[in-house]
């Protein structure tokens, strides 16, 4: 048999409930044959919060494991020895503390930093452009990041301290060119900022550390030169930028998940060969092939997925990594002169739009102004329009929507994982046990002296490991580096998207007619507000219902990510709307559209409510009973239907004489 | 009538009395637009007409589009709840020509205590209209200027025609950045007027002082060639820090205080301007010139304002302008 390459780290995005549950995951998939853990957080952990605060209430254990101090850390890797294991970190604004954490750890077992090795991914640019779970402003953000490629270079070598994301930008729309552009943005402004913080003979090291995360969509032939591309620019980069002589520190690292926003609700079990394919552009290649892959779960676009479900995700990559001859071969494609051509203008034209950032001030300037954000908003309005025309083919869809009833789905909401409820309460006292265990007085000194190193702009890692070490909370953590940075709200991109859903659509044109009559009879224009309550930032239903319902004639009152349901019902009633839309995609919303509709009932406000997000059908049918007016779900996709549902409500409630 | 008089009676009470309820359905009869409710638009601005009147302080925020005018309004709003004033504020922003919708995305950019009763903010559409501003504009002010001691009116900043919020406002400030040549151009050339306070926004960024300098020696050549008839203040801001709105504010307190004396005509000329153009709306330039022109117009609607709110003075101008139409 020929001589095989070895194959990729093979992990699944993994963490849900509880450290203790999530560490018994993780003992399953490895004896599965997985190997490398990725540690998925929930996003009280990923925001900064503890699981008591206001704003955590129904997140806890959610879409993670909640870990709220070094206590949880010990329990998440019991018995797994961390010199052995490579464990990725989702984790971005509060990557500093959660490596604080792992470290900590790792001493108090004797383990050398030297031998740890994984990824925080620590990339908080596309936080702000795509995954909201950004808590501080982009300059100091960007500090804490250069603060932990510094602190790794040093003393945990074998750590990639930033895995920069083009993944999400993707599932934000991005174009392939946009993807490889923005990335590389995001990829320079980091290194210009270490660039001041390492000695300048150490700085080709701080370039052979960072590392990507990528997203494979379907149209996996274009995909596959997308990350040739990549490789190509990434040596560019390193070479004309930053003068790195040393092959092997230009060499592009990268992992991927391949996409998500592509499965399908409808027909679910059609997405494991959409996963499948979707691998492919990562692995045929072998110059441009991934050194770890993460595949998702056939059934996403539901709900949680169970145990059986990733197994059979992982099988997927263990059947072409070890039964295929795929790893006997050589680059698959050299030579391939179509495959050369589309490469090369991939190239060409993320090169043009990275100087067209850079000369806008570079990537930092760009999500401040909200240049990039815009730019993605548009192309997933134009993604969406397509899908929606039937120009473009999603099977199952919009195209072969018939289908023989399948045993995968009989039983749709036993196909899926669902998170006790009783998890929050049990981790808020937990957390009160702990912070009553441990020495305060310690526990307020770290977090004294991480404070006062923040104000005075020294490095936050040593502090953080101490308060780590102290017994300090995630939330202690976040707060006393809020008090210094202060918080951020990320632009929406949607005020100047360009409007473009619609001149073509008769559906629209009806639309728009409509609700001017709706106008005249209301005396005033109906008016929509789109909530996005809870801690989940994954923006793209709200920002494309918003765009949607104002290209057909409504005014639109959106107020971003992370609301609470005070706030809308704040908003609802100052605002004077005639409908409320809430967005929630973190699975938390029967903790939190009853809220919503209790203050509502509180403030006087008497409006239909309508829900998007991942609901299961039971779900729904408890929302509805609570007197949500309807529930869209990620088979929902027709915008335009929706749009004719929104304003037949508004019809059917206000088309009385008088408009209170 | 004499029902909506008694609804406006009650909902006035409301309104004074800070009750966000009766504050947002007044809000919504402002907004609307059709003839049916036009007595009970008027009835509700008479009603906040009685009384002792709260004189409070009525601003204005305009200037170009991403100068983090809407940030800058979230920061004054809190630097006035810090130092105990109550606030409310109007933001508007423009609807798209082709649907007529129109995002308000204002709310999003000013971080507030939801708990906070002593604040409250409306955004509004320009639907179709030019100048910055939103029909409802100054009905709304109205209102929340009868609940609030100060009034922030947020223009939608499509450029330098923003003029009508001059009629609505005591105090207009114009808000810049670093590195707007432009405004200065426009500044200089006399095409957009003088604010009484002048910002300079986000002057973190490393050509702000170069900015402040700059608009300095602007002022001093308009001052000196008598454009300018008061003096401007200028002011340095970060929105994002709130560095310099503490600043900001002390300026746009002592603009107010140095107009003290004049505020009552300086008022009663904004309702004039606000009467005609509500009257210009209806019946356009035919109506103007049947009644005898702009300034006759403006005469008329100056003496009627002894007695009834702008909304009222209107229905009664175009009652008699329809009644010139039926004469034989």
């Amino acid at each position: 048999m020929a001589e095989r390459d070895r194959p990729w780290i093979m992990r699944t995005y993994a963490g849900h409930s509880t450290a203790a549950a999530s560490n018994a995951l993780y003992r399953t998939n490895l004896s599965r044959g997985q190997t490398g853990l990725s540690v998925a957080f929930d996003l009280p952990t990923q925001t900064g919060f503890d699981p008591d605060h206001p704003l955590a209430r129904g997140e806890v254990g959610k879409v993670g494991v909640p870990i709220a101090h070094l206590g949880d850390m010990r329990a998440l890797f019991d018995g797994l020895p961390l010199d052995r294991m490579n464990t990725s970190m989702t984790i971005n604004a509060t990557a500093p503390w959660l490596l604080a954490l792992y470290i900590a750890l790792a001493e108090e077992r004797g383990t050398p930093l030297e031998a740890l090795r994984g990824t925080t991914q620590n990339d908080v640019v596309k936080e702000y452009l795509s995954r909201g779970t950004y808590v501080f402003p982009p300059a100091p953000s960007l500090r804490m990041t250069t603060d932990v490629v510094a602190f790794t270079v040093e003393r945990v070598p074998k750590w990639n301290p930033i895995n920069i994301c083009s993944y999400h930008l993707q599932e934000a729309g991005a174009t392939p060119v946009q993807e490889l552009a923005y990335a590389l943005c995001t990829a320079i402004a980091v290194l210009d900022a270490a660039c001041a913080r390492v000695p300048a003979d150490r700085f080709p090291e701080v370039v052979g550390r960072i590392s990507f995360f990528v997203n494979a969509g379907i149209r996996f032939v274009e995909e596959m030169c997308k990350l040739r591309a990549f490789t190509e620019l990434w040596d560019r980069v390193c070479k004309e930028r930053y003068g790195v002589t040393d092959p092997k520190m230009r060499r592009f690292r990268y992992g991927v998940q391949v996409n998500s926003l592509g499965l399908t609700e409808q027909q679910p079990e059609n997405n494991i060969l959409r996963i499948v394919l979707e691998m492919l552009s990562v692995t045929l290649s072998k110059d441009a092939r991934a050194r770890a892959v993460q595949l998702p779960a056939w059934n996403e676009a539901l709900g949680l997925p169970r145990p059986w479900d990733q197994q059979w995700s992982l099988r997927a990559q263990q059947i072409l990594a070890l039964e295929t001859d795929l790893l006997e071969n050589p680059d698959l494609f050299e030579g391939s002169v179509v495959v050369e051509r589309k490469t090369q203008a991939l190239i060409d034209a993320a090169w043009a739009e990275v100087q067209l950032v850079l000369e806008r001030g570079g990537a930092i300037a760009a999500v401040e102004t909200g240049y990039v954000k815009q730019k993605l908003v548009e192309s997933n309005a134009a993604r969406l329009r397509r899908i929606e025309s039937g120009e473009q083919i999603v099977v199952g869809v919009n195209a072969y929507t018939e289908s023989a009833p399948s045993p995968l789905t009989q039983d749709l909401d036993e196909a899926i994982l669902t998170v006790d409820p009783a998890v929050e309460a049990a981790q808020i006292e937990s957390l009160k046990k702990w912070r009553g265990a441990r020495d305060s007085d310690a526990a307020k000194r770290a977090l004294d002296a991480l404070r006062e190193a923040a104000t005075a702009g020294r490095e936050i890692m040593e502090p953080s490991i101490a308060a780590a070490r102290a017994g300090v909370t995630t939330g202690e953590w976040a707060d006393a580096l809020r008090d210094v940075y202060g918080e951020y709200r990320a632009p929406t991109g949607v005020q100047g998207a360009a409007t473009s859903t619609g001149a073509h659509s008769d559906r629209v044109a009806e639309l728009r007619v409509e609700l001017q009559a709706l106008t005249e009879t209301l005396g005033r224009r109906p008016k929509l507000l789109v909530g996005k309550p809870g801690l989940d930032g994954h923006s793209n239903g709200a920002e494309q219902i918003a765009i949607k319902a104002r290209d057909v004639g409504f005014d639109v009152v959106y107020e971003g990510i992370r609301v609470t349901p005070d706030d809308i019902a704040r908003s609802a009633l100052e605002e004077g709307v005639h409908l409320v839309g809430l967005s929630i995609l973190s699975g938390s919303h029967l903790a939190l559209v009853p809220d919503v509709l209790e203050r509502l009932r509180a403030a006087n406000v008497d409006v239909p409510v309508v829900v998007g997000g991942i609901v299961p059908s039971a779900d729904a049918e408890t929302l509805r009973a609570a007197g949500v007016a309807r529930v869209y779900t990620p088979k929902d996709f027709a915008l335009d239907a929706i749009m004719q549902d929104l304003v037949a409500l508004v019809r059917e409630r206000y088309a009385g004489p008088v408009d209170g | 009538m004499a029902d909506a008089v008694a609804e406006a009676t009650r909902a006035a009470s409301g309104i004074r009395a800070g009750d966000r309820s009766a504050i947002a359905s007044a809000l919504n009869l402002c907004e609307d637009r059709r003839l049916a409710s036009r007595d009970r638009i008027g009835a509700l601005l008479d009603a906040l007409r009685l009384g002792v009147q709260r004189l409070g302080h009525r601003i204005g925020l305009t200037g170009p589009p991403g100068v983090g005018k809407s940030t800058l309004a979230g920061a004054v709003a809190r630097e006035l709840r810090r130092r105990g004033r109550t606030v409310g504020v109007v933001a508007v922003d423009p609807s798209s020509i082709r649907s007529g919708g129109a995002l308000l995305g204002d709310r999003a950019r000013m971080a507030f205590d939801p708990e906070d009763g002593g604040l409250f903010v409306r955004s509004l559409a320009t639907e179709g209209r030019a100048g910055g501003l939103s029909w409802a504009a100054p009905a709304a002010a109205a209102v929340l200027g009868a609940a609030f001691e100060v009034v922030l009116v947020e223009t939608t900043g499509v450029g330098q025609t923003e003029t009508d919020v001059r009629h609505l406002a005591d105090t207009v400030a114009l808000v810049i950045q670093p590195g707007s040549g432009d405004a200065l151009q426009f500044l200089k050339a006399g095409i957009m007027e003088i604010p009484d306070v002048l910002v300079v926004n986000k002057s973190d960024q490393p050509q702000a002082q170069r900015a402040v300098s700059d608009l300095r020696s602007a002022l001093a050549t308009s001052a000196s060639v008598g454009i300018q008839d008061a003096d401007t203040t200028l002011v340095a801001t970060s929105a994002e820090s709130g560095d310099g709105v503490g600043a900001f504010v002390d300026a746009l307190d002592a603009h107010r205080a140095s107009i003290a004396p004049s505020l009552e005509s300086r008022r009663h000329a904004g309702e004039v301007e606000w009467t005609v153009q509500l009257f210009e709306r209806l019946h356009g330039s035919h109506g103007v010139a049947a009644l005898g022109g702009r300034a006759a117009l403006q005469t008329s609607a100056s003496t009627a304002l002894a007695h009834a709110a702008p909304p009222r003075v209107c229905t009664d101008l175009s009652d008699h302008f329809l009644g010139t139409l039926s004469r034989p």
